[in-house]
């Protein structure tokens, strides 16, 4: 039994990942913005046989409220073990292309406020001498491409962030996963027309469980987008800049 | 792209003119109304798809989409009762219940169907003869009207909504949660018989004289054979088991990725299916998991496109058994005589435990399941041959899988409908709802 912080955690992927742990009899602490998601996620992961569940409202966009946040669900919980955070938005690409300011909000949710819970966590991680940091980031942030490479540049600072706390991190043996999940079927994307390389939440959300459990480094999910996105990087930039992928 | 069709996928519907909405628990408010109802859009409630005709389909009109309704609220381990919110399937359930030996008071023959859509259509299973419909054994639940009342119904609270929306098809309202108890079972095994029967005759013997030591009884049944043979078929009976091993949980491997062509199932070949069955070596006793006895066209995903692009017109029908003889010989004869070929025809003698269901379906006596490669309006004579012998027997079609009964059928097979019908949200609407019970 562990104690897990989930960020974000009303997202499909995060509440299918986390009934997965809640059957193996974790404690979680969960932190989204919509109460009324929160209090059926918190039922529901009773039922399927988490030992404690504790959750709060919070704009995670917001960087002033991180410490206070990690001091509140360390004291609730006794420690944090596990931490997964599962936030984020799909960038407005044209919007952000039109103003800095669209550009740095976008930035801010998915890479600046990432980067300061990570700080405050590692640091407490790192004291602990063990722990699990499991972050979704994004195939997008493998190569830029014009479709969204504003979305693409914060997971891409996500990814190079991640990869250097995990080499930090190594020797107080605290783990460090970097997800990267294909096109996945959630309200996120809802507005977008759906063909075959589209997963189920459920899919992807059982490859985060086993990844944590055993610890993994970098994850695509499906495991094809690695593929797919070892093909894209080693297309040579002179005849991917005309390309519209 | 989520495809809101029926699992029969016939009739098609223009998806362009069905409005979606997401319900999402404890947030969902229903759209400003006009009170003139002639102008706004009507609602129902969309869940797993997986009745066969149009009660779940709603052209011109708003499905509320309850995927992420999909919560459990409150498990009671020690009494075996349990509250989740409706879009919670029934596989969702018996992942969480089989390890503590709890299991659905009454199940159809696949587990991903919705919680809501058991209701609304009162399910039946195997165990009919011994335990009655699933609308037996809700103990409450809440139904959110469209003016925006949440009222929590149960056998003594709002009773006549609580009966009304059993079998009540989603007209009255959106289902948010439903409370229901659970059967205590030795383990996760059934202990099965299989035994074949050369005709009618042979499977009523069968049937009567297992109805008090099985728990389940079901037959499979060649609807090509004739003469001596007439019905002829497998009778399968059950009963829960323990077992030796916690139950592993498999998700299903086999797909159909396309749809079959439509020609795949005719007579030649649905005839050489059904001989080949009924001639297979059985194993008269055998221990077997729940899941292939109850689910064993769930290993099998989308089966629903082996019947072509068309898709597949059910035929469920019950006859009092007074009538049963004559009943079946008349409708298997009509069927033979057709060329029509039904892939998977099912037998099956329902028991005389009354749902509260105002128009619940089931009622004493044999149910027929038929289904038939929809070959347009050949199909549908066919089916309306059979609803002549239903009606002159006073027997019923169950909703869940129909697509075409008329009007003046409906009417004749739920005579409960006009009192059911004060009941019925004013915005809520269906396909089927308008073509039985044109304005």
């Amino acid at each position: 039994m562990s104690n897990i912080l989930v960020l974000g955690a009303t997202s499909a992927i995060a509440k299918h990942t986390m009934r997965l742990f809640a059957a193996d009899e974790h404690s979680l602490y969960l932190v989204a913005r919509n109460e009324s998601k929160l209090s059926s996620m918190k039922q529901d992961m009773l039922v399927r046989g988490a030992t404690d569940v504790h959750y709060e409202t919070l704009d995670l966009a917001d960087s002033k409220q991180h410490e206070d946040l990690i001091n509140r669900a360390t004291k609730t919980m006794g420690s944090i073990d596990t931490v997964l955070i599962a936030y984020g938005t799909l960038a407005d690409q044209s919007k952000s292309e039109e103003s800095y300011e669209n550009t740095f909000k976008e930035l801010q949710i998915n890479c600046l406020s990432v980067i300061s819970l990570l700080t405050i966590l590692a640091n407490q991680m790192e004291q602990q001498g063990s722990g699990s940091i499991a972050v979704i980031s994004s195939p997008s942030g493998d190569r830029g491409r014009q479709s969204n490479y504003i979305y693409g540049t914060a997971k891409g600072a996500l990814t190079i962030f991640l990869q250097g706390l995990r080499n930090r991190l190594a020797k107080s043996k605290v783990h460090v996963l970097t997800i990267k999940p294909g096109f996945v079927d959630t309200p996120m994307t809802k507005d977008f027309k759906k063909g075959f390389l589209w997963a189920n939440p459920k899919v992807i959300s059982k490859g985060i469980y086993n990844a944590i459990k055993k610890k993994r480094e970098v994850i695509y999910l499906p495991f094809f987008w690695r593929y797919i996105m070892m093909i894209i990087k080693f297309i040579p930039e002179k005849i991917f800049k005309y390309l519209s992928l | 792209m989520k495809k809101y069709q029926s699992w029969g996928r016939y009739p098609k519907i223009n998806s362009d003119k069905q409005d979606i909405y997401h319900v999402y628990p404890d947030s969902f408010s229903f759209p400003e109304q006009n009170n003139d109802t002639a102008e706004t859009p009507s609602f129902l409630a969309y869940a797993q798809g997986r009745s066969y005709g149009d009660v779940c389909l709603n052209e011109d009109g708003i499905l509320l989409d309850t995927q992420h309704l999909d919560h459990f609220i409150q498990y009671d381990k020690e009494k075996g009762i349990l509250r989740c919110e409706a879009g919670v399937t029934f596989e969702n359930i018996l992942q969480l219940i089989i390890p503590h030996n709890w299991f659905l008071p009454v199940t159809p023959g696949t587990k991903y169907i919705s919680v809501g859509g058991a209701v609304a259509n009162d399910i039946h299973g195997k165990n009919h003869h011994k335990a009655g419909t699933f609308g037996r054994y809700i103990l409450k639940f809440e139904l959110l009207r469209s003016n925006g009342e949440r009222l929590i119904c149960s056998p003594t609270e709002n009773t006549e909504l609580f009966n009304a929306t059993i079998g009540g098809l989603g007209l009255t309202g959106l289902i948010n949660w439903v409370e229901f108890s659970l059967k205590k079972i030795p383990g996760s095994k059934i202990e099965q018989e299989t035994l074949r029967f050369n005709n009618l005759k042979e499977f009523y013997t069968l049937s009567d004289e297992s109805d008090k030591d099985w728990e389940y009884t079901v037959a499979w049944i060649d609807c090509l054979a004739t003469g001596d043979e007439l019905g002829r078929g497998l009778f399968i009976r059950g009963n829960h088991c323990e077992s030796n091993k916690k139950h592993k949980f498999k998700t299903s491997k086999l797909s159909v990725p396309f749809d079959a062509p439509g020609f795949l199932l005719n007579k030649v070949t649905v005839n050489a299916f059904n001989n080949l069955y009924f001639k297979k070596p059985i194993k008269q006793y055998s221990k077997v998991d729940y899941d292939p006895f109850f689910y064993p066209l769930d290993s099998i995903a989308n089966w629903n496109r082996l019947y072509g692009k068309r898709g597949f017109m059910q035929y469920q029908c019950v006859i009092p058994t007074e009538h049963r003889e004559t009943a079946m010989i008349e409708m298997l004869s009509i069927i033979t005589a057709s060329g029509q070929a039904s892939f998977l025809s099912v037998l099956k003698e329902f028991g005389n435990i009354q749902s509260p269901g105002l128009l619940s379906f089931p009622r004493p006596g044999i149910t027929l399941a038929l289904d038939f490669p929809n070959r347009g309006q050949k199909t549908l004579e066919l089916l309306d041959q059979l609803d002549v012998i239903t009606l002159k027997y006073d027997g019923s079609v169950y909703p869940a899988k129909d697509a075409r009964m008329s009007p003046a059928s409906f009417a004749q097979y739920y005579p409960r409908w006009k009192e059911f019908e004060k009941y019925i949200d004013p915005h809520f609407s269906s396909n089927f709802r308008r073509r039985v019970n044109p304005e």
